[in-house]
């Protein structure tokens, strides 16, 4: 609560001071390696911004402090949201595309622990991780989008970017630079298609909703907009995708706004039709475009965190936020229907508000779009009717009319939880007096920010009979009739939307059921469990890559001349043969084990003729301990299984494997054949043996001398092999686990 | 200052003596525990001083038994060995001492220790030969080491998990056995800094690029690449928290450095035809690995699985093969040896806070257990790739490279996965931390417990806060262990005195 009253004392000092040139710049190395700088930049743009962190984020807190008043878990939220400041206002201030990516990823994991925060409800827990999914699927798409922009304008630092727009506006990587940027921009914004997650984050508790909506987070993605205007705006992909995108989203959220019966829910959707309008409005390169864009920022957040707050002291004080049990609790909680009154005036934008300021402006810049006004016109006409009409089921329903069936007896709520919704609700009216001052002092510098030209705005409440007045005159009139319908309307769009054949929220639960079964299918199919696929999936794949890599160039050429071979030298190999076949024919365990003693011997035998009479030895050893100890253990295994039909087919595959397998070695082991062996170490062994280690027996030697190093570690193999077995008989009991 | 060639054993040598005097200690089990941990911190202090040394003075080297290279073993580090031997010591004192509070009464029998402190001079020996043979000597140490932790755990899931952990490895190492026979004998040295020359003189062709490929093969098993990681997955959910914990940490990874070794200092000529498979390689390894990850319902069972998926990150790097891409994946490594090691430690105490590894057996973790919950968020963020913490950079280094490289695809399944990381670490999350606690929880054990099994997650969770707020040293060392791996004439001329040859 400290920073965010510091924060904004300390940006509301600078009012005015930072246009253009002027912006305040704080930047040190952070990671030169990849030149990254701890960067942070204070403009015109940035201020609003982070006027809004930090003033809602201090009236927001001080509403906390009495709506979590007792709460065990009360720490825990200032943790999480002075965290989720301090990102968001990292954010909006800095200077660097990987630092601003880096407060982006912690607005996403500060938002996930806030939405989850009442975790032991199972919506809270699927909210808060469809908001981390979708945000996150975005923030990695950004991240892409980051990376490309940072190598096209070859820096990280956004000033620079920013003015070196027609560089990147021709760069090859434009297109996908926009992309991923919209990504990253409308997940977290819940633009349309991927609005689902917001109205589903309600699940948070109100101080939470209030912030996220108004100042943070939703914030994010504009600002990304925003911030990267003079960059990447000013072609027609830029403008048609914000002015599309952003109609439907603001269309469809301002249309299930007036079917919602739950206050919070409602509110979302009209803050989905907000950022919708957002978007609509930075799709424009037009000043006035931009300007409605900034002021309806301005208006928005100062009516939506007050009307956030209003609707967490109905809950709180009477304990229900559905529309229809409310009513008549003006007399019980004055304050609170005084602040939802004010602030549903500006939010319907009527004079002397700020919100008609702001609607004046959205008019003038609808028309101004250049791709297509009456589409954003029109757009923005329906939406800001059904506002009108969602501004009277706020601010007269519940307080109004005869008095509703509340499940608690409503009394006025705390002072702290007043504070903020009265003073954002008289901000509203308070700017709304003084358009100049906003104008010049707000607005401005911050068009200036995205427009390098000078800014040439009139700020009036009062422009004359104009396009735009009439336009509002008939944006009143539709809200009236639609409020007195809002009945019928929402039981007609309760109909719409029951027919719908897809939904966000649904192709999402798909999406992710996908992945799930997916991955278990695959996963089931990978790992089987069997230790035999394992084994011969091994051997087959090892086979098959050597087979390529020798086939792909044509087969090396080898030496398969063997007519030299003298005749007792065929008798080993046919010993070796006889034991090999016997061991695949062999019916039991035993004689398999005998059979693979002969290979062994036959082994040892070739070791004899090739002049290592102690290998051999030790071959010979090896081979009859093996053979002795598995036919001592052989007997007590179960019975070895007859083959029957499926493993027969088991046994062909096997076969084929182990063919290949030992084809392709014995192929690489001719072609090494071929290859004169390097005989410089050999030689040196040869040479040296005797005056250097003083012993006759080569193989001894490299075994104790020249590579003793290795017969030391052979040595604790066997140590360790020996205390293995020991432990694994003397293993103390442990249950099955 | 100790003379190179003793701080270059001493990795090696103390934790074999350890091991060797743990055995001797048997029964006495304060006074043995007590050893343990002094000879882990004198493990630590070595490696440290080696890095020093390395960094200050450049690549070291050293002959075992007086006989000079190639014809006797030598050990050598450079900035790779010598980073990834600190790693190494680093997570075996915070393994070790987990393991002190986490098994206090197995220490009685044979037990942990002796098996794991000579896993841990294995994985060192691994890491500091200078020679293909030996390395094969130090990865059957390492294997009869991890066999001898496996079974001293009584069960019909860990024997499973112990027979297919050996019976597939088996066939690596047999691989790798017969694969170093036959460089041999196209070659006739064994010595790494030899054979960059040798290998070169040998004509290309089919014979040495299928030499070359069954050595990767050999490792790729080891580093449980796809389709050859079914070991990884099938074992290590089975033996204990600490014993899990090393193995996540640091058994893949001496796969992958051997792959590194091979493919930048044997084969740097003929990388060429194991590099574009490879690539391909990785990207799959990191899908099926993070799509695994998802289907799995127990928390040590999804971490398995995302080794796979990491190790694809890690390969990734090398498969680039950029100065960037090499950075990228020294330090993934050094950030996922970390973090993976952590995320075991922190399962291991999630099982002893709420009874279980199994999701659907969790829960409310969160409210009892905040510290826990926020040690656990460090490295599960981190896995995850959320800024500032390590993976990020991590992440960051590889997509950079890969669009540097032209490689679009690569970065796009780098960041894909990193979705599906998320995801997983949210499933945990909600299911351990989030929903509502069961009707049983076990009782907290003794403060004693508490504190040496926290204790080390802690100190390994703060490594990774640093790594992410200050990624710039650990950079600069990656960055210069990837220099050196692609000009390995530094490492060769400290092997082999620089003679001409």
């Amino acid at each position: 609560m400290l920073i965010a009253l510091v924060g904004f004392v300390l940006c509301a000092m600078r009012v005015g001071t930072v246009t253009g040139e002027d912006a305040l710049t704080v930047a040190r190395p952070w990671v030169p390696f990849l030149g990254v700088d701890f960067a942070f930049r204070l403009d015109g743009l940035s201020m609003v911004f982070a006027l809004l962190v930090t003033g809602a984020g201090f009236f927001v807190a001080l509403y906390a402090q009495a709506y979590f008043k007792g709460h065990p878990d009360r720490g825990r939220f200032f943790l999480f949201f002075g965290m989720f400041m301090v990102a968001m206002l990292g954010l909006v201030l800095a200077d660097d595309l990987l630092l601003m990516f880096v407060f982006w990823e912690l607005t996403t994991a500060s938002s996930f622990m806030l939405i989850g925060f009442s975790h032991d409800l199972e919506k809270a827990r699927a909210s808060a991780r469809q908001a981390l999914l979708v945000t996150g699927a975005g923030g990695l798409a950004l991240l892409a989008g980051v990376v490309l922009l940072g190598n096209a304008a070859g820096t990280w630092r956004i000033s620079e970017i920013i003015a070196s727009g027609d560089l990147i506006r021709q760069h090859e990587h434009y297109i996908p630079i926009l992309v991923l940027v919209f990504a990253g921009a409308f997940t977290k914004s819940a633009q349309f298609p991927f609005h689902f997650w917001l109205p589903n984050a309600m699940a948070a508790p109100t101080p939470v909703s209030a912030y996220l909506h108004s100042a943070t987070m939703v914030k994010g993605g504009i600002y990304l907009l925003a911030r990267l205007h003079p960059t990447l705006a000013g072609t027609p992909e830029w403008a048609w995708t914000l002015t599309v995108v952003g109609a439907i989203t603001a269309v469809w959220g301002a249309v299930l706004s007036v079917r919602a019966t739950d206050l919070k829910v409602a509110l979302a959707w009209t803050t989905v039709m907000a950022l919708g309008t957002l978007t609509l409005f930075l799709g424009s390169e037009a000043q006035i475009g931009l300007a409605a864009a900034i002021t309806f920022l301005l208006v928005h957040a100062l009516y939506k965190c007050a009307l956030f707050l209003v609707v967490g002291n109905l809950d709180h004080e009477a304990g229900t936020r559905e529309v229809g049990l409310l009513g008549g609790l003006r007399r019980a909680m004055p304050w609170t229907a005084a602040s939802a009154f004010v602030a549903a005036l500006s939010m319907s934008g009527f004079p002397p508000f700020l919100g008609f300021l702001g609607k004046e402006l959205k008019y003038e810049g609808a028309l101004a779009v250049a791709s297509e006004p009456w589409l954003a016109a029109g757009a923005a006409v329906l939406a800001n009717a059904l506002m009108v009409a969602m501004a009277g089921v706020l601010a007269i329903r519940p307080f109004f009319g005869p008095k509703g069936a509340t499940p608690r007896e409503a009394h006025e709520a705390p002072f702290p939880m007043l504070a903020g919704p009265l003073a954002m609700g008289a901000l509203g009216l308070a700017l709304g007096l003084m358009p100049p001052i906003v104008g010049a002092g707000l607005i401005a510098p911050a068009v200036q920010a995205m427009v390098p030209e000078s800014v040439d705005l009139t700020f009036a409440m009062f422009h004359g009979i104009t396009a735009p007045l009439l336009l509002s005159v008939l944006t009143v009139t539709l809200g009236v009739i639609a409020y007195r319908l809002r009945d019928k309307l929402r039981r007609v769009i309760d109909a719409f939307v029951g027919a719908l054949p897809i939904t966000g929220d649904g192709s999402y639960r798909r999406v992710v059921g996908w992945i799930a079964d997916g991955a278990e299918g695959l996963t089931r199919i990978l790992q089987t469990g069997r230790l035999r696929t394992y084994l011969a999936s091994s051997f087959a794949v090892i086979a098959a890559t050597l087979a390529y890599v020798l086939l792909r160039n044509g087969l090396p050429p080898l030496d398969l001349d063997a007519s030299g071979v003298p005749f007792h030298k065929w008798g080993v190999v046919a010993l070796i043969a006889a034991g090999v076949v016997t061991v695949l024919l062999a019916k039991t365990r035993l004689v398999a084990v005998c059979a693979l003693g002969l290979v062994g011997a036959g082994v040892a035998l070739i070791f004899v003729l090739y002049g290592a009479p102690d290998v051999a030895i030790t071959q010979l050893m090896v081979d009859i301990l093996v053979v002795a100890i598995l036919g001592l253990v052989l007997p007590r295994l179960p019975r070895y299984e007859a083959a029957d039909g499926t493993k027969r087919r088991f046994r062909l595959v096997d076969a084929t494997i182990a063919t290949a397998f030992g084809l392709v070695m014995a192929t690489l082991l001719l072609g090494v054949a071929s290859v004169g062996v390097d005989r410089e170490i050999t030689a040196f062994y040869e040479a040296n043996s005797v005056p250097g280690a003083l012993g006759r027996n080569i193989v001894n030697v490299i075994l104790v001398d020249f590579r003793a190093f290795d017969t030391m570690g052979e040595v604790v193999v066997l140590a360790v092999a020996g205390l293995a077995a020991w432990a694994l008989l003397a293993r103390p009991k442990e249950d099955e686990a | 200052m100790i003379d190179p060639g003793t701080l270059l054993l001493l990795p090696i040598l103390v934790p074999l003596a350890t091991a060797a005097l743990l055995l001797l200690m048997r029964g006495r089990v304060r006074a043995s525990q007590g050893v343990a941990l002094l000879g882990l911190v004198a493990m630590f202090a070595a490696s440290a001083a080696l890095l020093v040394d390395v960094l200050s003075s450049g690549v070291l080297a050293t002959t075992m038994g007086g006989w000079d290279a190639p014809f006797g073993i030598t050990l050598a580090a450079d900035t790779l060995s010598a980073v990834l031997v600190l790693v190494n010591a680093t997570i075996g004192l915070a393994v070790g001492m987990y393991a002190i509070g986490d098994l206090d009464e197995s220490t009685r029998t044979l037990g942990f220790h002796p098996f794991f402190h000579v896993l841990l001079a294995g994985i060192s020996g691994s890491f500091l030969t200078g020679d293909l043979f030996n390395m094969y000597v130090w990865f059957e140490v390492m294997l009869i080491a991890t066999f001898g932790l496996l079974v001293s755990r009584r069960g019909r899931a860990q024997t499973d998990g112990t027979v297919k952990y050996v019976a597939v490895n088996l066939v690596a190492t047999t691989a790798l056995l017969v694969g170093i026979g036959l460089l041999y004998g196209l070659t006739g040295t064994l010595n790494f800094a030899d054979l960059n020359g040798k290998v070169a003189l040998v004509e290309p062709g089919a014979v040495k690029d299928g030499v070359a490929m069954l050595l990767v093969l050999a490792f790729a098993v080891k580093a449980a690449l796809f389709p050859l990681f079914f070991w990884l997955p099938a074992s290590y959910h089975t033996t204990s928290a600490p014993a899990s914990a090393i193995f996540a940490g640091l058994l893949t990874k001496v796969g992958a450095y051997a792959l590194f070794r091979l493919l930048t200092l044997v084969f740097p000529q003929t990388a060429g035809v194991a590099i574009s498979p490879l690539l391909l390689v990785a990207m799959v390894t990191m899908v099926t690995g993070v799509l695994g990850a998802a289907s799995q319902s127990g928390i040590r069972r999804i971490l398995s699985f995302h080794i796979v998926s990491q190790l694809g990150y890690i390969v990734l790097g090398l498969a680039l093969y950029t100065p960037l891409a090499l950075t990228g994946a020294v330090y993934y490594l050094m950030h996922h040896i970390v973090v993976k090691a952590n995320l075991f430690l922190v399962s291991g105490l999630i099982r002893r806070a709420g009874g279980s590894f199994v999701l659907a057996d969790l829960g409310g973790l969160y409210r009892r257990a905040p510290l826990l919950a926020l040690l656990f968020l460090v490295p599960a963020g981190s896995l995850a790739g959320f800024p500032p913490l390590s993976g990020f950079w991590a992440k960051l280094l590889l997509i950079m490279a890969a669009f540097e490289a032209g490689e679009v695809l690569a970065a796009v399944v780098a960041l894909v996965v990193g979705f599906m990381t998320i995801y997983s670490m949210a499933k945990i999350w909600l299911a351990a931390f989030w929903k509502p606690a069961p009707d049983t929880v076990p009782s907290p054990p003794s403060p004693r417990v508490q504190v040496l099994t926290y204790a080390p997650v802690a100190a390994l969770a703060l490594i990774t806060v640093v790594m992410g707020l200050w990624p710039q040293p650990f950079l600069e060392v990656a960055a210069r262990a990837a220099q050196q791996m692609l000009d390995p004439t530094a490492y060769v001329e400290a092997v082999l005195g620089g003679a001409t040859r």
